[in-house]
């Protein structure tokens, strides 16, 4: 090794040195979490405490993210790292090895019930299907409690300093996702069991369906990538007109064209956008956790009620 | 009887996106089957692929300026492609390059251009799925776009139709008799542009690129004339278009690739068994030859 290459190393490892005690240095616990709905989360509990980080940020697809250098940096640096768990984030692996992140990650959904779901639509035949896990847990308000529970903890641990600021604020939200949740289930109590179908896109409120009593029917399968056959699509259609389905929406992050044309051909409307896997921009109207429920049945309740 | 009609038919009467896809693909096989022969004349059949990813920049930059529409991404998308193949043109008649190099020097530009774009907005959602669905989900607002492409891409045809023929075999007659060689190399260019995008539009990328280049691989079989081609390729292109929808109704395969993979067996009995250059003419000459 030649004297320059040392003395390269050695201003190298000041930098790192520097760059390490300035993060200490700071206040705030730097978090980093995989998307939207968990960035919102963490932001209700930890509130000035924490400076979060969300990679997959709001209308974003967190199924097919590609993280950047920055990103794996970002990571690098955390104080803490908030994933949801369940096979959502499949990248999360490999980017937190290449970050070379030793701290805890947090798992949100720890201690969660988890669901299956069908990985590709047959319409009941077995064939080519297989059941995995569905990961989005957070769709039944009683999950968002969980993780509000293993948010607060882990911020804890990474910061016990704040521990009492933390449990506060947990317990302040999940008064409020209480409420959330009462006032979904009076909403759909107006509804009988029998009318609460629904058509979207994405099969991303396999949770919500199940917690709220609503039948979840998707034209397209777990991906959002795989293309539908003619003959999928048309048993969709026969169903709505046969089982009078009047509830039809489009959701965030899969093709509108798709759907659309299914509505238009079964003679209903469009309800409206729905989010499952990712928030609204800041200005748009599903931009926190509470606000996509609110958004979310606001739109679903009437369209069913259409059909009634 | 009853059950043939209910096998062949019936799908269409009842269901508008079977009309809609099957309309799409006929007007498709119109516009595209000509612009194809020409290509593969031109040897230029790669082209097609190279152009399915050049046009993600300009698909980009309507995303962001005006979100998801279908027609801010689809012109930016015309805008983009023209660009890129009239400038890989331009350096082809006017440079050493070839224009397959060409071709591929300017499709890399634009697509890491594309890459760049999208990802500098920090949002994955698919682009390029969201701009090239798929067949089952033509609306009204594509149809009348292929519908529009295919008709300027048919008068223009018709019109400049002998000079544009002789470009592609002999440029240096054309320009003996005064003919405008460049002009009409470019009318071609840009109307192979239109039909791409026309075809990513109503089918995604890679189905168009195989809308266009099969049939027209596969008339080279049968017919020697380019009008006889163009007529063989745009019923092969047709017919591949009917049966692969229907077999991806009642065999639920998706339909996109149903259809494409018809073409290609059209293409591989072309191959086999057509009158001219094919394997089995070529085997018949070889025992005239012998014998």
């Amino acid at each position: 090794m030649s004297i320059v290459s040392r003395a390269l190393v050695i201003f190298f490892a000041f930098i790192v040195a520097g760059g390490a005690s300035e993060v200490k240095a700071e206040r705030t616990l730097k978090v980093i979490t995989s998307f939207s709905v968990l960035g919102d989360l963490v932001k209700n509990i930890g509130d000035d405490r924490v400076d979060v980080t969300t990679l997959v940020g709001p209308n974003g697809d967190v199924h097919v993210y590609q993280p950047t250098p920055a990103t794996a940096k970002a990571v690098g640096e955390a104080g803490l790292v908030v994933v949801n768990g369940l096979g959502l984030e499949g990248w999360m692996d490999r980017l937190i090895k290449a970050s070379g992140y030793k701290g805890v990650v947090a798992v949100a959904s720890k201690g969660v019930k988890p669901r299956e779901m069908e990985e590709e639509e047959h319409e009941g035949v077995a064939k080519g299907s297989r059941m995995v896990t569905d990961p989005h847990a957070w769709q039944d308000i009683r999950n968002g409690m969980l993780y509000v529970d293993n948010i607060a903890q882990a911020l804890s641990s990474a910061d016990p300093a704040g521990a009492a600021t933390y449990k506060a604020n947990a317990e302040a939200y999940k008064a409020k996702l209480i409420a959330l949740d009462k006032w979904v289930r009076s909403e759909f109590s107006a509804i009988p069991r029998q009318k609460r179908r629904m058509i979207t896109t994405h099969d991303a409120f396999g949770y919500f369906g199940a917690a709220y009593g609503v039948t979840i029917l998707a034209p397209m399968g777990l991906s959002t990538e795989s293309e539908p056959s003619a003959g999928e699509v048309k048993k969709l259609i026969q169903q709505i007109k046969k089982e009078k389905i009047t509830a039809v929406f489009v959701e965030n992050v899969s093709d509108p064209r798709m759907i659309e044309q299914i509505a238009r051909e079964s003679g209903v409307t469009v309800g409206g956008e729905l989010f499952s896997d990712a928030l609204s921009n800041p200005d748009g109207p599903a931009s926190t956790y509470i606000d996509m429920f609110k958004n979310n049945v606001t739109k679903i309740v009437p369209a069913m009620k259409k059909g009634l | 009887m009853n059950h043939l009609s209910g096998l062949f038919l019936a799908p269409f009467q009842e269901f508008i996106f079977m009309r809609h896809a099957l309309v799409a693909c006929l007007a498709l096989a119109l516009g595209c089957s000509p612009v194809g022969v020409l290509l593969v004349l031109r040897r230029m059949s790669l082209m097609g692929d190279a152009l399915s990813h050049a046009v993600l920049p300009g698909a980009a930059l309507g995303f962001l300026i005006s979100g998801l529409s279908l027609y801010a991404m689809t012109i930016g998308g015309i805008a983009v492609g023209l660009a890129v193949a009239l400038l890989a043109g331009a350096v082809s008649r006017t440079t050493v390059l070839r224009e397959d190099a060409s071709f591929a020097a300017s499709y890399l530009i634009s697509l890491a251009l594309g890459v760049l774009i999208i990802s500098m907005r920090g949002n994955s959602v698919d682009l390029i799925h969201v701009l090239f669905g798929t067949i089952l989900a033509v609306d009204d607002a594509a149809l009348i776009l292929v519908a529009s492409i295919t008709t300027a891409t048919l008068f223009t045809l018709a019109i400049i139709y002998r000079p544009l023929i002789v470009e592609c075999f002999d440029p240096g007659f054309l320009r003996s008799v005064g003919g405008r060689g460049a002009a009409m190399h470019f009318i071609f260019l840009v109307l192979a542009v239109l039909n791409l995008v026309a075809g990513f539009t109503a089918l995604g990328t890679l189905m168009a690129v195989g809308m266009l280049i099969l049939p027209a691989a596969s008339a080279g079989f049968w017919a020697r004339q380019f009008w006889s081609a163009s007529l063989a390729a745009i019923l092969i292109a047709m017919v591949s278009s009917y049966t692969g929808l229907l077999l991806s109704f009642h065999l639920d395969i998706p339909s996109g690739p149903a259809i494409v993979l018809t073409a290609g067996l059209c293409y591989v009995f072309s191959l086999v068994f057509g009158r001219r250059g094919s394997l089995y003419t070529r085997r018949r000459a070889a025992c005239h030859l012998a014998g």
